[in-house]
């Protein structure tokens, strides 16, 4: 049996074993609806609501604050949708997720204006250049807290402190922070945030969006008074309860370790990082800026990142590069491209993402098997000038 | 049987392909499926004139979901290459391009010479696979007298795709199977089946990928307008060959010789395109018998069974994917040029076309038709 080391965590992690546990009395005993009045219904409500708690002391919000949801996408869809009206103007960024990127697109056909902020060479955009963005009708600001591919933290603070002395909704995807980074939403000065549960050792298919209290928030889904009617549906029960015990395992890391999520985890990245980076011609994206702790993105020259995906994966590492279109190919990196990265060294740039899961021996495992492929990989290359290939 | 190899198979998510990937995988070969991405159906769709939902077969989701279906059902690891920017280069502008200069393009050889038989061979070896192999009906073998690789024509002629596949040099068809050389396409059906795979009786396609219900002028025209270009000095007249204007044509790229249809002119005899001009935009129309010609002159050509040709060499060729070959004599006509002569005149040789030339079953090689000659 070949050995299998799972380095794309910024796509999704495992379920921790205790997160699994939590859930399983709610696929069986536990199987009421929670709007039902009776027992059935009580125990399955009480169990929603104490994972609202837990997320809630996640992100540092109130517990009615807390809207469940099917996940990240439509925490964002939600946030965005449920904001704006026709003739609104957004402000975003060129580096954001899919979800956000194509719901501002929709937003833009629907009648809406929409400025995306450039972003500089780390990959990090300027806040006065959010403020300069300003409209009289800009209702809205949405921009990630840190970006999936580079991990790369955008100074949403300061963003938060702008929306706030301007009076407009600021949301931020907080998708792959929250469980990695300590996340404070009055801290933020944010007004929506949307989490995910399967980037935190949670189950997939849920998540939360934080609401502030008293915003005007136009539901999606209609039907039921769920979720204080801004979200209809049976809530899915075993998700929450995943996802609210994912949020408390978060929480107690953070509670170990001091300001940093888990410094083990930022230590074994840094390791990885610095054996990566002693590869010859290779770099980080996303050098200069802060970063979560679990996140390195970095380019060899001369290869071709999907090459070198495929050929890891053939040998048991699994790492991702750029997006992937509905075929399951890879697109080129619009994160990367919009921090100015020549296309090659786009194309040539791979993401390592570390979860709770990972040992120093699979960060091993990977350094060998890296060094080893990308060596071979140049040797292959038409365009590598082979005498500067290290043997 | 051979050793085991480490195989990358071009799987299209058809029955073709599909069988390929489950004969290697049952003669114990280390099987690797790939899928090319080459163009993003939804790019043009709603775009003046074509169909606002998506059409074409090209890389369509579902085939990639097919091909995945197979793999999975085979057990094997599978991966969608991205290929979009190459394709686009050295596949769909050349025939934007080609049209646009008054000739009729084959997209699917340029696609194995640039893409297949190309860069998923470097993406191949890259991966660790020794080989490709695709569904295509051909044969590959070495010959040790001629210390070449040659390309033969299949088992199933009717299915024989080797007219597009001329291009290959030696260095490819040494790292290139072609497991259904030997093979009748119902073979191919019934080994689908006996492998449970859920594609046996998929329809084959026969258009090009990438152009939506064939219709390549609506194509042109909706990329021409998506890239922002107008192309200017493509209308022109339309003369009979005694040099007679008998009308205006929008563009010489809505023509193919030996077309009858569309002409927009009306005559008491049938016309026919005899040939378009590209200098002059002119496109002469004349009688069925006027589009016989004896000779050609092909460029840019490939030659798989000899290294040169020194002295003429009799043949036949093809010069269309249907086209039932016709004895010729070939001779060099200077560097990457070769001067077909037909024993009896053919009708409608297409600039842009291929020529393609067969001793036997054995592809001596091809190039690209420039002109003809009566």
């Amino acid at each position: 049996m070949r050995r299998r080391v799972y380095l794309d965590n910024n796509a999704t992690t495992p379920v921790l074993p205790e997160v699994l546990e939590a859930m399983r009395p709610y696929f069986g005993e536990h199987f009421g609806n929670a709007s039902s009045i009776h027992h059935h219904g009580q125990e399955t409500r009480a169990a929603v609501e104490r994972a609202r708690e837990s997320v809630a002391a996640l992100v540092g919000c109130r517990a009615s604050e807390v809207v469940f949801t099917s996940g990240g996408t439509e925490g964002d869809n939600l946030a965005i949708f449920g904001l704006t009206d026709s003739g609104d103007h957004v402000i975003t960024s060129t580096v954001e997720h899919h979800a956000v990127l194509n719901s501002c697109k929709r937003l833009a056909a629907q009648g809406c204006e929409v400025t995306y902020i450039p972003v500089d060479g780390r990959g990090l955009l300027d806040p006065a250049d959010v403020k300069r963005a300003i409209r009289p009708n800009t209702k809205l600001i949405t921009i990630m807290l840190a970006n999936n591919e580079t991990g790369v933290v955008q100074p949403v603070a300061e963003i938060g402190q702008i929306a706030s002395e301007a009076e407009i909704y600021f949301h931020t995807d907080a998708v792959q922070a929250a469980g990695k980074i300590p996340i404070d939403v009055n801290k933020i000065g944010c007004d929506l945030l949307t989490i995910s549960g399967h980037k935190l050792h949670g189950p997939q298919g849920v998540g939360a969006l934080y609401v502030r209290k008293g915003t005007g928030l136009e539901p999606m889904l209609h039907g039921g008074s769920h979720e204080r009617s801004r979200r209809a549906g049976t809530e899915n029960v075993p998700g929450i309860v995943g996802l609210g015990k994912a949020a408390e395992l978060a929480v107690a890391g953070f509670a170990r370790g001091d300001d940093c999520a888990d410094q083990t985890m930022a230590a074994t990245r840094d390791h990885l990082e610095r054996e990566l980076l002693d590869i010859e011609a290779t770099g980080l994206n996303g050098e200069g800026a802060p970063r979560v702790p679990n996140t390195t993105n970095i380019y060899f020259d001369g290869i071709e990142g999907e090459a070198l995906v495929i050929a890891l994966d053939l040998k048991g590492l699994a790492v991702s590069t750029g997006a992937a279109c509905s075929s399951g190919a890879i697109e080129p990196s619009h994160v990367l491209t919009a921090m100015g990265l020549r296309p090659d060294r786009a194309r040539a740039s791979i993401r390592f993402s570390l979860g709770k899961q990972n040992t120093a021996e699979d960060v091993d495992f990977a350094l060998a098997l890296v060094s080893k492929t990308v060596e071979r990989l140049r040797e292959l290359s038409p365009v590598w000038p082979r005498s500067e290939v290290s043997r | 049987m051979l050793p085991s190899e480490t195989i990358a198979v071009a799987m299209s998510g058809g029955v073709d392909s599909s069988a390929v990937a489950a004969m290697l995988r049952a003669d114990g070969h280390n099987v690797i499926g790939l899928t090319m991405q080459l163009w993003n159906q939804r790019r043009l769709a709603g775009h003046e004139g074509m169909p606002e939902s998506v059409q074409g077969r090209c890389c369509s989701i579902d085939d990639v979901y097919d091909a995945r279906r197979v793999a999975e059902t085979l057990g094997i690891p599978y991966y969608v290459v991205n290929h979009e920017e190459r394709f686009e280069r050295d596949v769909v502008r050349p025939f934007v391009e080609e049209y646009l200069a008054g000739r009729t393009p084959i997209p699917c050889s340029l696609c194995n010479n640039h893409l297949k038989f190309d860069q998923l061979l470097i993406v191949a070896q890259q991966i660790g696979a020794d080989k490709i192999a695709t569904g295509h009906y051909a044969q590959v073998v070495f010959d040790d007298q001629l210390n070449r690789w040659l390309l033969k024509r299949p088992a199933d002629t009717s299915k024989d795709q080797t007219y597009f596949l001329f291009g290959l040099t030696q260095e490819q068809l040494s790292r290139t199977l072609f497991p259904l050389g030997g093979m009748t396409k119902p073979e191919v059906r019934e080994l689908a089946r006996k492998h449970s795979l859920a594609i046996a009786e998929k329809p084959d396609s026969q258009e090009i990928c990438f152009v939506p219900g064939g219709d390549y002028k609506r194509f042109l025209e909706a990329y021409l307008s998506e890239q922002g270009e107008t192309p200017t000095e493509i209308a022109g007249e339309m003369v009979t060959t005694d040099g007679k204007v008998i009308g205006e044509h929008a563009g010489v790229h809505n023509f193919t010789v030996g077309q009858r249809k569309g002409l927009g002119v009306a005559t008491g005899s049938p016309l026919y395109v005899i040939q378009i001009k590209n200098d002059t935009r002119q496109v002469m129309v004349g009688k069925d018998e006027e589009l016989y010609s004896r000779t050609l002159r092909s460029r840019r050509v490939n030659l798989i069974s000899t290294a040169e040709l020194r002295e003429p060499m009799r043949v036949s060729v093809k010069i269309r994917h249907r086209h039932q070959p016709a004895p010729a004599k070939i001779e060099s006509a200077g560097p990457d040029e070769i001067q077909v002569t037909f024993d009896e005149p053919q009708r409608a040789l297409t600039p842009g076309q291929a020529a393609v030339f067969y001793d036997g079953d054995i592809v001596v090689g091809g190039g690209w038709i420039e002109n003809s000659t009566p």
